[in-house]
């Protein structure tokens, strides 16, 4: 019996993989698209005495992107956004997921602040009201803050110019 | 035209693999010579034609033919000749193919050196692989055509990833590959030795030397990654708990353990169902290593493409495989006689120990690596199990491990007698811990019990491994006669295990001690890192051939001495538009020097990365000292063909 044990432990790692097979871990359609992001109050990862709050970007068309320092795809991503932020085409809030403070900071002084501002989501309870699958994650936010767009993984210069920004662009034509 | 023979060699190939897979097994099961003589033919015949069809790729990609999807998807006429070559396996359909060239090379080599083993056993070892080969070549065609045409043909390519348009990388996967890959010769042997009911020493004599080869290759491979990784990303890190990583060294890890057990069942006839298993293990978790890294179910920094169609397939082929093997194994293990006896102190008992703790390290990454994907799986969210969990589960299980490794070799085989062997090491923990506590103290602070417990540790097993080459040359007349007595694999087995020691002073010291600024530099402006200084000169513009890049020039001096000259650049490759940090590193092997350049900020000052990482070269010289361990087993004389007495087989 003894040798079938093996066996076992495969077939029930099989029927994982099998699962993990069919869920895209890239391509989940969100289900609050098309509706208001939800509201928090967060301290600010550069100035934790500032609260960071959906009223800091009301009215304006923004990326929200969800970061951590102890993420591998977001250092992938993050001279993208750089390049973004540099272009001031939009303003890229972040969200600092189940993170360290001071190694947040860190990260940021490092590798660039690409974020006007970032909330500091040490619980990740924002995050989970977001839908937050993994890291990274962007979330574009229209003038009425209402969600528009989810993109999973890292943001990549095709994407940005595929979809992302065109999305902005017409967005901010919108009343 | 070129696309089109290579087509047709990949079809040819799969036909005669299908002919290796099929025609030995039946041959074997029924006694028919003519049938079980066929494996060899078909097996040179399909590597003939996989070469040719590798050799269509990668003339397509020199002759820039972007009417070739792939050559489309991953080339560019700007882009050098040399990386254009290396691009033939810079992704997914293309490192399939090398994938299943490289297992035809195996394929080959086991038909030249394998010609006195019995047929029936040599029928059942090719007859596996080919089934094996069958299913990568309908993988690559059915769901990853290297030679699938674009029509209508673009004027230009989109370009190679930046980050593999480096040396390191373009020989990363070859080597990788072949160490993936060989394990599928002790995997074929096993499984020929499960189904020929021959599971003997003599078949632990035969597997070991191609494990041991496979485990050189996949221990190269490993180091050129790390070293890739370390110079390349820019980040001054080595090693990333990525899955692609781990799917790398779960392997790796089976495979060390396989070496050691085949070392005791080969010697002393033990652990034989153990060892079978270890042997399944490894290329399963080859398999799977694939299966992660092509089916994109884990996001992952190296993940080349995600297709579920792709995934699917190669799931229900490993499915297959390590499915009907561990189902073979349940079905013969039970009638697997262990010939050994042992005692309870007995170095069988200290491999089995070393066998279990590789396996429960391997097993706790496949854990951590799976773990996001089960927690998926059951709709508990997603999540990513960073490196914390690997360091904190990982260092608890290697501790031992290398504790071990230092006194393993003094015991006996059979019975040892604890008391002998007290008497060698009496003097080897205070001894370690003395010198473990004086380095520290001159170098660095006493206070630092990381490196304090790394030091002594590493002294640990210097010493032991040195004490029990000792211990066996003393038994000779002279020291120059004990030392001529030993043989390359003993030799061998004391580097390998010096290698360990030195990659361990490499991991806590670059660990513990590494000072990395961040800095904001206008040119003129000087940054301080403990005795070294580095001025900012200034930044120009660099043409290469397909990037543009900002080039950093940077003097480092210690003590108003000029230590080198670093030149870091920030590369913007045209195609992709991608940009690149590339890192100047001045290497040394007490210290590395390393430079990185951030963003520009305002009146040209750059913020600036510097490093300076103590030892860091030790870890990957101690991965090669693995490597020269491993090649000097290899060639030691009991492995000379004629020496090798045939498979007594019926």
């Amino acid at each position: 019996m003894r040798f079938l044990i093996p066996l076992g432990v495969f077939l029930v790692m099989v029927i994982f993989l099998a699962i993990g097979l069919s869920l895209d871990p890239r391509n989940l359609p969100s289900p609050l698209i098309g509706k208001p992001a939800p509201t928090f109050q967060l301290s600010k990862v550069e100035e934790p005495s500032q609260a960071l709050t959906p009223e800091s970007f009301r009215g304006r068309v923004i990326l929200l992107n969800v970061w951590a320092s102890w993420c591998v795809s977001c250092r992938q991503e993050h001279p993208v956004l750089l390049e973004l932020a540099q272009r001031q085409e939009v303003p890229i809030f972040g969200l600092n997921y189940k993170d360290q403070l001071t190694a947040a900071r860190d990260w940021l002084s490092k590798f660039g602040n690409p974020y006007e501002a970032s909330g500091f989501d040490q619980d990740g309870r924002v995050g989970i009201d977001l839908g937050v699958y993994g890291v990274p994650e962007t979330f574009v936010i229209d003038k009425k803050g209402l969600i528009r767009m989810k993109h999973t993984g890292p943001v990549t210069p095709q994407a940005l110019e595929k979809d992302i920004l065109p999305l902005v662009e017409r967005l901010k034509q919108e009343p | 035209m070129s696309a089109e023979i290579g087509q047709w060699c990949l079809i040819l190939a799969v036909l005669f693999a299908i002919a290796q897979g099929v025609f030995p097994l039946l041959g074997a099961a029924r006694g028919i010579p003519l049938w079980m003589s066929v494996g060899r033919a078909a097996g040179r015949a399909q590597f003939l034609f996989l070469a040719i069809a590798f050799g269509c790729l990668i003339d397509g990609f020199i002759a820039n033919d972007f009417s070739i999807l792939y050559v489309a998807s991953h080339s560019n006429s700007e882009l050098p000749l040399y990386y254009r070559v290396a691009a033939t396996w810079g992704a997914h359909e293309g490192s399939m193919l090398l994938w299943a060239l490289i297992l035809s090379v195996w394929t080959v080599a086991v038909t030249l050196f394998c010609r006195s083993l019995t047929l029936p056993f040599q029928a059942r070892v090719l007859g596996v692989m080919g089934l094996i080969s069958t299913g990568i070549l309908l993988f690559i065609l059915l769901t990853s055509n290297p030679f699938d045409r674009l029509v209508p043909m673009p004027p230009d390519g989109n370009d190679l990833n930046p980050l593999l348009q480096d040396f390191g990388m373009t020989i990363h996967p070859p080597m990788l590959y072949m160490g993936y890959v060989g394990l599928s010769v002790a995997f074929s042997f096993a499984i020929a030795a499960l189904l020929g009911g021959t599971l003997d020493s003599a078949w632990a004599r035969w597997s070991r030397p191609w494990t041991l080869v496979a485990w050189i290759f996949l221990t190269f491979g490993i180091v050129l990654g790390s070293w890739w990784a370390y110079y390349e990303l820019g980040w001054g890190g080595w090693w990333f708990w990525d899955p692609v990583e781990n799917a790398s060294f779960m392997p790796w890890l089976v495979a060390t353990a396989l070496l050691h057990s085949l070392a005791a069942t080969e010697k002393r006839g033990a652990f034989k169902a153990w060892t079978v298993l270890l042997a399944i293990f490894a290329f399963s978790l080859s398999l799977l290593g694939t299966f992660l890294v092509r089916s994109g179910v884990l996001t992952s920094v190296h993940a080349f493409a995600s297709d579920p169609a792709r995934g699917l397939f190669i799931l229900v082929f490993l499915a297959l495989v390590v499915g009907s093997s561990l189902l073979l194994y349940a079905l013969r293990a039970p009638s697997i006689r262990d010939s050994a006896h042992y005692a309870l102190i007995s170095r069988e008992n200290l491999l089995l120990m070393n066998n279990i703790l590789l396996v429960t390290a391997a097993a706790s990454i496949l854990l951590g690596t799976l773990y996001p994907l089960v927690l998926d799986a059951l709709q508990w969210g997603k999540i990513s199990v960073g490196p914390p969990y690997f360091s904190n589960v990982f260092a608890p299980l290697m501790a031992p491990v290398i504790l071990l490794a230092g006194i393993a070799p003094l015991f006996a085989w059979r019975e040892a007698s604890l008391a002998k062997v007290w008497g060698k090491i009496r003097w080897l923990a205070p001894a370690a811990l003395t010198l473990g506590i004086i380095t520290t103290a001159l170098f660095w602070e006493l206070k630092d019990i990381k490196v304090l417990a790394g030091l002594s540790m590493a002294f640990w097993l210097i010493g032991g491994t040195l004490l029990s080459l000792w211990s066996r040359v003393q038994l000779r007349s002279s020291v120059l006669e004990g030392l001529q007595s030993q043989s390359l694999s003993s030799y061998g087995m004391t580097i390998a295990h010096l290698g360990i020691a030195v990659f361990l002073v490499g991991l806590v010291l670059s660990d513990r001690h590494s000072v990395e600024k961040v800095v904001r530099l206008a040119p003129g402006d000087t940054a301080a890192i403990g005795r070294y200084d580095f001025i900012f000169k200034g930044i120009k513009t660099v043409d290469g051939p397909n990037f543009k890049a900002q080039e950093g020039l940077f003097e480092v001096r210690s003590e108003d001495q000029l230590i080198t000259e670093l030149k870091p650049q920030k590369r913007s490759y045209r195609v992709q538009r991608n940009t690149m940090t590339e890192a100047a590193i001045d290497p040394g092997v007490t210290r590395d020097l390393y430079v990185a350049l951030g963003e520009p900020l305002d009146a040209g000052a750059w913020s600036v990365r510097l490093y300076y990482k103590p030892f860091i070269r030790w870890i990957w010289f101690g991965g090669l000292f693995m490597m020269m361990g491993g090649l000097l087993a290899l060639l030691d004389r009991r492995y000379r063909r004629h020496k090798m007495d045939p498979l007594v087989t019926a």
